[in-house]
């Protein structure tokens, strides 16, 4: 015989000292589902039978169980439970957490129990404890249902409990994980019958009239095929005809064309129906006029539909919730009287509003889970998606109008309310908003959502796992100086550089980074010249009123043009060239019919910026112009001093003054390479805008597109005005043909004696793999001779030098490259699916703590 | 990185003998990153020269140092200024080549070791961050040193990026051969204000002992023992201690800011006034938003009145800064309980900061772009709420008169705005209505006629 018990269960087993509780849950349980009074004795004492440690044991235990319920897991506790108070304690945890207490009875005769202690050589327990352990054993039978307890198991003797061959974990009734849909989620019907029949019509499902038989009421539903109603509740009171809607409500769900969660109307309802009192408001008199017409069989058909109906239903693998009022994502898929109230009435604060109806908790702001949570029970104008949650109850009855919503489609079809059945307490319509629930919610992210240690989910890389220490100054950085952060919709990642060169002269040749690809299987590989700028985002709207509905952002322009850190390019007091800058980028954008070519009102742009000088500009005066000047004023002082001291006679000095000489050489082509990418700016035509990936548009991460196709679409765009945009160069080369691998590397040659940057080698896709299904770079570059002088140093390219410096390791940074190449595609996935800010910043906010992992600072 | 000792005492080749360097060898020393290369480019009984010629390693230095430091480290980057720059490189190759010199030994001439000489000193380049040419005369002239300097442009192709840091030095003066040593080893690393290796109780010996004879009569000692030591506050005081002349203890300087003159006074006053009004406004739990190095938080705990202090910043670093004050570790017991410091963003809701009586934020808002105040706003005053908010900021109209600030600067690099009287009660009128709070507005620090006062300050009540 297996005995049941409900799948997320605390099970007490009940019993005497040596009636074989240990002994049956080790035989029946997982070790580790089971939690011993005198496992946690020995913990806390060394003693598993110490008595005065018998508090310190007790805490431990709640607590062990506490973090096993809160997770979910079924948990046995081996104490001997024989005291009512200390299984109140149990029962009163089991409903903190939402779980079902169970109990096992091992009511084992007396006698064995005390031979049992007898022979146990490590306790010597007195046979009066084992007594009087029996005695409240006994004592407790009868008040176990009383306490809580929703399964009681009773075993008398040992043949007994030897025929116990297994548990079964029964599912609860919220768990219909195994339902897939497709759902259509129907709102508060409140007796609106004709409203909800055009509505079902709407949706495609034919209702016709049959013969009647026991289930059917007459009416006979087909629904567009396989697909299923869902109704969240409150069917009845108020509107017109709620009798009727019951009836097509049972009839759909008889024939398993409907799932019904119940409402707090139909459950004042069903304790009329069973006899309670109930006060005759809120439109439950209407009801009951009705239900008197009614056959007596129909009212009890009616009272047992009602009373099967299950409080919530997790389905689709646990990707859909629906329940009346909503419910918060601890209680889930659990089951408590508290659980059942939160469905039902959702929770209110106690206050009153000036309106006198209850305050209600917004419990939708707080949401955090990841299923989505359909709802009803509070009449809003309109349905709309918050923090994954949505109230579909538009207030039909109330003159509003009657919603479904598809699912997994997320298409709302609704059907006008015929008359205000019902004069609202508080008018529906209010006054004019600006800006989605969801939008005003995101005005303020939560720090919770950030700091610590944090976890992302990715689509390319699963989970990523963000550091505390990393967060911090990610905090930090977003805090001081990032832009508005929803327009923050996305980082760019690092990049790593080749593998140094096996050439003596240099340190990075675009053979490695070729071979890199070739290596893991790819044919064929677009080389991009580098531009020496900055890395620029631009996120851009056709107009301001998009930046306010699509982005949710007020007063602050029409795009964003963003540095790799996410603070705004343009200082505060260039906001007329940030300006003007912004509208020459739109201009060409309009020019290029990018909107209608993409069919989108905004764009992403992944960019390089220059001059150089325009962002830089502190770096470049603190760090590079302050080290040439440095130079140029020192070394030719000592060379001077050197070249008199050898003048002298001084002979040991040649070495040195080479060396000297060398320096000075090496600092004026330090200086000639820094200088190269400056030049002055004095209005918006001095700026060079080079995009080098179109990274997403209205309903398109452009991510699954060719690194070809970006270019080539990119190309139309600078045609159209190549005063602000400048084309990026590439070739295309086959992996697999010396001569093309050949033509690539003269043509880096070529632009990097020039004084260019370098080149970006990235294969043709835009996310590749390995075979092995491993992520690939998306990119690596590889730098010009005369350009790395501004990374390493003016001399780095001395032979003593270059031997050191290609002593490099690239793991960390590869790694790095990966990690914040998918959370950027993560953040713009999570925007463009129109998901919550904090989902979005999440991974943004993950890309700028990444960037403060200590890497090498010449990579 | 190179430095020239020139005399022209008769006869000038005695200068050998005074370095213990021979004039007709180059001669080189081993530095940690690097070497020290002694040669004469002269030696005639009319004038001689050494010379000192750093060659340091950059590389060697960036990947050493790193290890030494951790990543804020100024010096992590491939590119930088330190081999040619006089810094405490200089300095260590100063010991280490003329150590001979430097402890006043000289068994060829002992006669000379207390002779002042005619000594003519180059040194290509120096930088003296945060000082410039006043900061360079304050530090040699009182010693007797006549200074003549040459300022370098950044590049000569950029004449609009303006001038550098750096100088080349040229000093003359009659000095004893190891005051001169000892003055230039002292004074080289306290102009450049960048150490080359962690600082630890060991530089304070090296201070002492090189500065023994001369430190504590310079009239500008506090500022080379901070410059020094980099401003480590507790190493500072330890050196000023050694040096006999430790001041209050409350009399620490924190960093060089541009209002420095009147700093000690105005901070200290407007941290005062913030105090004195959160002790009026009866509130027992109060919030320090933007704590920096908790300098607020101290007086705070010495008022009995607050049971809970907590401190937020949006810098750890500036967090564990107040640590280091507040003696974090060893602090006792009763009054760790009644504070608490954590990192917090003022732009993101934060449920840690509700239920508070007041909040200060005291030069805070500048800090934060203007179109991110906004989200600040709902954070504090439309979430949070307390029932007091103190918000101190700078008044622009003063800023004229601080003659080291051109026209349009702001006070500090990291300042977003900064607010006329008029621009502060109009922000502070328009968040006061729309989130139910009454408005005072005060003056802080001495008011100047039609420009105000340096600070100001206003006084947010919630309405009831």
């Amino acid at each position: 015989m297996k005995i049941a018990l409900p799948d997320m269960s605390l099970v007490l087993l009940m019993g005497a000292s040596g009636s074989g509780k240990s002994t049956f849950a080790k035989r029946h349980f997982l070790a580790s589902e089971v939690v011993s009074s005198d496992g946690c004795r020995a913990i806390v004492s060394n003693d598993e039978n110490s008595l005065a440690a018998t508090n310190d044991a007790f805490d431990l235990l709640f607590y062990i169980i506490g973090k096993r319920l809160k997770n979910g897991l079924l948990t046995v506790v081996d104490a001997t439970n024989v005291q009512a108070s200390s299984r109140k304690k149990l029962v009163q945890l089991a409903r903190e957490y939402h779980c079902l207490p169970s109990i096992i009875v091992l009511d084992m005769p007396l006698r064995l129990c005390e031979d049992r202690n007898a022979a146990r050589k490590d306790r010597s327990m007195g046979a009066h404890v084992i007594r009087h352990q029996h005695a409240a054993l006994r004592k407790s039978m009868r008040n176990l249902k009383r306490e809580g307890f929703r399964k009681i198991h009773l075993f008398k003797s040992t043949e007994e409990l030897d025929t116990v061959t297994g548990i079964e974990k029964e599912k609860l009734y919220n768990d219909r994980k195994d339902l897939h849909g497709p759902f259509d989620l129907i709102g508060d019907v409140h007796g609106c019958y004709v409203e909800l029949c055009e509505l079902l019509a709407k949706l495609g499902y034919q209702i016709t009239e049959a013969p009647a038989d026991e289930s059917n009421y007459g009416i006979q539903v087909i629904p567009p095929k396989g697909r299923q109603v869902i109704f969240l509740g409150d069917l009845v009171d108020r509107g017109p005809a709620s009798v009727a809607v019951l009836k097509l409500a049972m009839s759909m769900v008889n024939a398993g064309h409907a799932i019904c969660v119940p409402g707090n109307h139909d459950m004042k309802l069903l304790r009329w129906l069973k006899g309670k009192n109930v006060a005759m408001t809120h439109g439950i008199e209407g009801t009951i006029a009705e239900l008197e017409q009614e056959p007596a069989s129909f009212k009890v058909e009616l009272r047992d539909f009602l009373y099967k109906l299950v409080s919530h239903f997790v389905l689709d693998r646990g990707r859909l919730v629906v329940c009346h009022a909503g419910l918060k994502e601890k209680m889930q898929g659990r089951a408590s009287g508290a659980v059942r109230s939160f469905c039902l009435f959702g929770e209110s604060t106690g206050e009153i509003d000036e309106y006198g109806l209850p305050v209600r908790y917004n419990w939708a702001k707080d949401y955090r889970g990841e299923a989505k949570v359909v709802y009803g029970h509070t009449p809003i104008p309109k349905a709309e998606w918050l923090n994954k949650t949505i109230n579909l109850d538009t207030g039909c009855v109330f003159g509003g109008s009657l919603t479904a919503m598809r699912y997994p489609e997320e298409d709302f079809v609704s059907v006008v309310a015929k008359e205000v059945y019902w004069e609202p307490t508080k008018s529906l319509t209010t006054a004019e908003v600006l800006l989605t629930s969801q939008q005003e919610h995101d005005d303020l992210l939560d720090i919770d959502d950030v700091r610590g240690k944090r976890i992302v989910q990715t689509g390319l890389m699963n989970n990523l796992t963000i550091r505390e220490e990393n967060s911090i100054s990610a905090l930090e950085i977003m805090g001081r100086f990032a832009v508005n952060p929803k327009w923050l919709i996305y980082l760019p990642p690092t990049m790593s550089p080749c593998e140094t060169s096996a050439s003596e002269e240099y340190l990075e040749h675009p053979l490695e980074a070729i071979n890199y690809y070739k290596k893991r299987g790819i044919k064929t590989l677009v080389c991009e010249e580098k531009h020496m700028g900055s890395r620029a985002v631009i996120v851009l709207c056709r107009s301001e009123a998009v930046a306010l509905n699509r982005f949710g952002i007020k007063n602050d322009g029409f795009g964003k043009c963003y540095t790799r850190t996410g603070r705004n390019f343009f200082a505060q007091k260039q906001a007329a060239l940030e300006q003007a800058f912004l509208e020459k980028v739109r201009a060409g954008l309009d020019k290029a019919n990018v909107w209608e070519k993409f069919d989108t009102d905004w764009i992403c742009l992944d960019c390089e910026l220059m001059p150089w000088s325009a962002k830089a500009q502190a770096l470049l005066k603190e760090q590079y112009a302050a080290v040439g000047s440095a130079a140029s004023h020192a070394l030719p002082v000592a060379i001077t001093a050197m070249q008199q001291a050898s003048a002298r006679g001084i002979t040991d000095l040649e070495e040195l003054l080479t060396k000297y000489k060398y320096r000075d050489q090496s600092i004026s082509k330090f200086i000639k390479a820094y200088r190269q990418y400056c030049w002055p700016l004095e209005s918006v035509d001095d700026f060079k805008l080079a995009p080098f990936h179109i990274l997403a548009s209205e309903g398109q991460v452009h991510s699954n597109k060719s690194n070809e196709w970006h270019m080539q679409k990119i190309a139309e765009i600078v045609e159209k005005d190549s005063s602000l945009f400048q084309a990026t160069p590439y070739k295309i080369v086959d992996t697999d043909s010396e001569e093309s691998i050949e033509t690539a590397c003269s043509w880096w040659m070529d632009l990097t004696q020039k004084g260019g940057e370098g080149m970006v080698v990235k294969p043709l896709d835009f996310i590749c793999h390995e075979d092995s299904g491993k992520l690939l770079q998306p990119a690596v570059k590889c730098r010009g001779k005369e350009y790395l002088r501004i990374i390493y140093g003016a001399e780095y390219d001395h032979p003593s030098q270059l031997a050191r410096l290609k002593k490099r390791g690239l793991s960390r940074k590869r790694s790095l490259a990966l990690r914040e190449f998918a959370l950027g595609i993560e953040s713009l996935k999570r925007f463009v699916a129109g998901e919550p800010l904090r989902r979005i910043h999440e991974s943004v906010f993950a890309v700028l703590a990444l960037e403060s992992e200590e890497v090498d600072p010449g990579l | 990185m190179f430095l020239r000792i020139s005399t022209t005492h008769q006869p000038a080749t005695d200068l050998g003998y005074l370095m213990h360097k021979h004039p007709a060898r180059a001669q080189e020393v081993k530095l940690s990153h690097g070497k020290a290369h002694i040669f004469y480019p002269e030696a005639s009984e009319k004038r001689t020269s050494i010379c000192l010629l750093l060659d340091i390693d950059p590389i060697e230095m960036v990947r050493g140092v790193r290890k030494l430091s951790g990543k804020k480290f100024a010096l992590g980057h491939y590119v930088n200024d330190r081999p040619y720059v006089a810094s405490s490189f200089m300095s260590v190759a100063i010991a280490k080549s003329f150590s001979t010199a430097l402890n006043g030994t000289c068994t060829a001439k002992p006669e000379l070791v207390e002779q002042e000489l005619p000594f003519e000193i180059e040194v290509a380049v120096v930088s003296a961050a945060k000082g410039g040419e006043m900061l360079i005369r304050k530090l040699f002239e009182p010693l007797g040193y006549k200074v003549n300097l040459e300022r370098h442009v950044l590049d000569s192709k950029f004449e609009d990026w303006g001038k550098s840091k750096y100088y080349t030095l040229k000093l003359s003066n009659n000095v004893k051969t190891k005051d001169l040593l000892s003055h230039l080893y002292v004074l080289l690393p306290a102009l450049d204000f960048d150490k080359h290796y962690y600082i630890s109780r060991g530089e304070v010996d090296k201070l002492l002992d090189k500065g023994k004879d001369w430190l504590g009569k310079h009239p500008e000692r506090e500022q080379i023992v901070n410059r020094y030591l980099k401003n480590f506050r507790s190493l500072s005081r330890m050196a000023m201690e050694g040096l006999s002349l430790a001041e209050e203890p409350n009399e620490e300087k924190g960093p060089i800011e541009i209002d420095k003159p009147r700093r000690k006074t105005l901070h200290e006053l407007r941290l005062k006034r913030v105090c004195q009004e959160l002790v009026a406004s009866g509130a027992k739990r109060v919030l320090d938003l933007g704590c920096g190095e908790g300098k607020l938080i101290q007086l705070l705990l010495k008022q009995k009145q607050f049971t809970e202090i907590v401190g937020t910043d949006i810098s750890h670093t500036e967090l564990n800064r107040a640590k280091d004050r507040l003696h974090w570790e060893n602090m006792a017991p009763k009054m760790k309980e009644r504070i608490r410091l954590f990192q917090s963003a003022l732009t993101y809701r934060d449920k840690r900061l509700h239920g508070f009586d007041a909040a200060a934020l005291v030069e805070v808002i500048e800090h934060l772009e203007e179109d991110r105040l906004e989200a600040l706003e709902k954070v504090i005053f439309g979430i949070a709420r307390p029932k007091t908010v103190i918000v101190t900021t700078p008044n622009s109209e003063y800023n004229e008169m601080y003659e080291t600030l051109a026209a349009g600067d702001m006070r500090h690099t990291d300042h977003r705005f900064e607010w006329t009287r008029a621009e502060f009660a109009n922000w502070g009128d328009r968040l006061a209505s729309d989130k139910k709070y009454s408005v005072s507005y005060h003056p802080l620090g001495e008011e100047e006629e039609n420009i105000g006062a340096p600070s100001q300050m206003a006084v947010f009540v919630l309405e009831k």
